[in-house]
């Protein structure tokens, strides 16, 4: 571009030549010249799906690692992380670094998942990508589930035997959903085997397809500009201000990543993250056994549903409360009438706050305890 | 093809006639749910675990009695389920599937609150298996205790 500004276009290298030839790079050079992104007070929220994105490579690449040596039994997965741990050069660190990136995709996702609910970034031509997106966040949830059990502690075993059984509550399909989980009644080797081929086969071949339409979308249609920002701009008469994606927008999600990458760092370092003890089918769960926390907010409000209500099991009535909750973030954006109209949407926003509040509310209170 | 359309008596001239080529879409797509199901069952019942053969265990020697003091618990494992015997301050003593009924967690005795307690939920269950507080829907379920000697031995009930 610079060469062109001084004058003439210039001659392509011989490499891009070839490639040209035989590929349209088209889309490339769309995004690489022309794509613009807007730029508001808002806008830093832009990066959180980026980051979200950059944690999950960090995952995949740390991943990896770990399934060069992990063993995926009962009898040898507690140990062959210790291995990993103790024996293996940087292991604690490459360890430590997935488990606090899993920590950290789970916020960077929740935290994306809000600030697209409250700025209505999934109005219409956006439903789509909200719909993949929510996926996105249940298959990291899955993640977060699936890996948990793999080091197979007192703790994950627990988390997992609560888990499972909350799947097994569902009317009708309970049974047999807890059955498929666990592949047999009680959580053993084969769910073991089962968890491991859900966390580093069966999830990642669906986040990568739904990652890939999510992305696919995004690109497409661009950054959505928060209805008060246009708003705005409709009254003053100015369009909203844009930066150019390449390579200005590109920058700011650069010194994201490389600034989220010291914390991931920092904190494996400092804060390494314990192993646990090995799991014994047999033994009592331990006194102050939590889930990981984002599943926190759920567990405290589990503890307070009562046994039954109205003569239904009141983990029945908390499970179809959840899977209602479910279909209407995935409805959001066609039952937000108001917003879809071009209007304000004060119900929607107050709900979104109160979601927000509830979470963050449950999770620090399950925190404190 | 032409007494097809007469058939109908609709078609209009110049207009596509559609049942041979509804037939065929009909064919392709039967041959496509065929081949999905054909594909997809197997597959579907291979998700589905055996029913693994338990070892149906109808007794176990739990303790000794001579080991456990009264208003203590221990538990072991009963077959292929978590079970937990307790001895009450009176001196007898109970058995049951040590699962908790509301989310399957594995209880245990709490000396210091002197009744059964599951650390998951906080459910708390009497010495006779029965709920005092919090989520369970229903009692623990009883084995049956036999002491033969100093063996304690339980078995189904």
């Amino acid at each position: 571009m610079t060469a062109r500004a001084t004058g003439g276009a210039p001659r392509p290298g011989r490499l891009r030549r070839f490639i040209e030839e035989r590929v349209d790079l088209g889309a490339m050079r769309h995004l690489l010249e022309e794509k613009r992104v807007p730029k508001h007070r808002l806008s830093p929220l832009y990066l959180l799906g980026g980051l979200t994105l950059f944690l999950f490579l960090v995952q995949v690449a740390t991943g990896v690692l770990l399934m060069l040596y992990y063993r995926a039994s009962t009898a040898e997965a507690h140990e062959s992380v210790r291995f990993i741990i103790t024996d293996v050069a940087f292991g604690d660190l490459v360890r430590s670094v997935h488990a606090w990136g899993a920590d950290l995709m789970v916020g960077a996702a929740l935290a994306h998942l809000f600030s697209v609910w409250l700025l209505k970034a999934y109005r219409k031509p956006r439903e789509m990508t909200w719909m993949t997106g929510l996926l996105l966040m249940m298959i990291v949830l899955g993640f977060g589930f699936t890996g948990y059990l793999l080091p197979w502690t007192e703790t994950s075993y627990a988390a997992t035997r609560v888990g499972t059984e909350i799947a097994g509550t569902v009317p009708f399909l309970g049974k047999a959903l807890r059955t498929f989980l666990r592949g047999g009644d009680e959580i053993g080797p084969v769910t073991l085997s089962r968890f491991f081929a859900f966390h580093v086969a069966i999830l990642p071949a669906a986040a990568t397809f739904l990652l890939g339409a999510h992305l696919l979308l995004v690109q497409q249609q661009g950054m959505s500009v928060p209805p008060s920002v246009e708003r705005a701009a409709a009254r003053t008469g100015k369009p909203p201000a844009s930066i150019r994606f390449f390579p200005d927008f590109v920058l700011r999600d650069a010194i994201a990543w490389l600034v989220l990458m010291a914390v991931v760092v920092s904190l494996a370092t400092l804060v390494p993250r314990d192993l646990g003890v090995p799991a014994d089918p047999f033994a009592p769960v331990p006194a102050g056994t939590k889930p990981e926390w984002y599943f926190l907010a759920l567990f405290e409000i589990l503890k307070l549903v009562p046994a039954t209500i109205a003569r239904v099991p009141g983990d029945v009535v908390a499970v179809l409360a959840m899977a209602c909750g479910g279909m209407f973030l995935m409805l959001l954006p066609f039952l937000d009438r108001p917003t879809a109209r071009g209007v304000r949407s004060p119900a929607f926003m107050a709900l979104g706050w109160l979601a927000l509040a509830v979470f963050v509310g449950f999770t620090g209170y399950g925190l404190a305890l | 093809m032409a007494t097809g359309s007469a058939d109908e008596g609709t078609s209009t001239e110049g207009a596509p006639e559609p049942t041979r080529r509804e037939l065929l879409d009909l064919a392709l797509v039967g041959a496509g749910v065929a081949l999905a199901g054909a594909v997809g069952y197997p597959a579907a019942q291979y998700l589905v675990p055996p029913i693994a053969a338990a070892p149906a265990e109808t007794s176990v020697v739990a303790a000794r009695a001579s080991e456990m003091k009264p208003g203590s618990g221990k538990n072991f494992r009963f077959g292929d389920k978590p079970a937990l015997l307790v001895l009450t301050p009176s001196g007898e003593f109970r058995a049951y599937i040590a699962l908790c009924p509301h989310l399957n967690c594995i209880v245990q005795f709490r000396a210091d609150l002197g009744h059964i307690w599951c650390a998951c939920h906080n459910g708390q269950f009497g010495l006779d298996g029965s709920v005092l507080s919090g989520p369970p829907p229903k009692p623990l379920e009883a084995l049956e205790v036999v002491v033969r000697g100093d063996d304690v031995v339980v078995q189904r009930a």
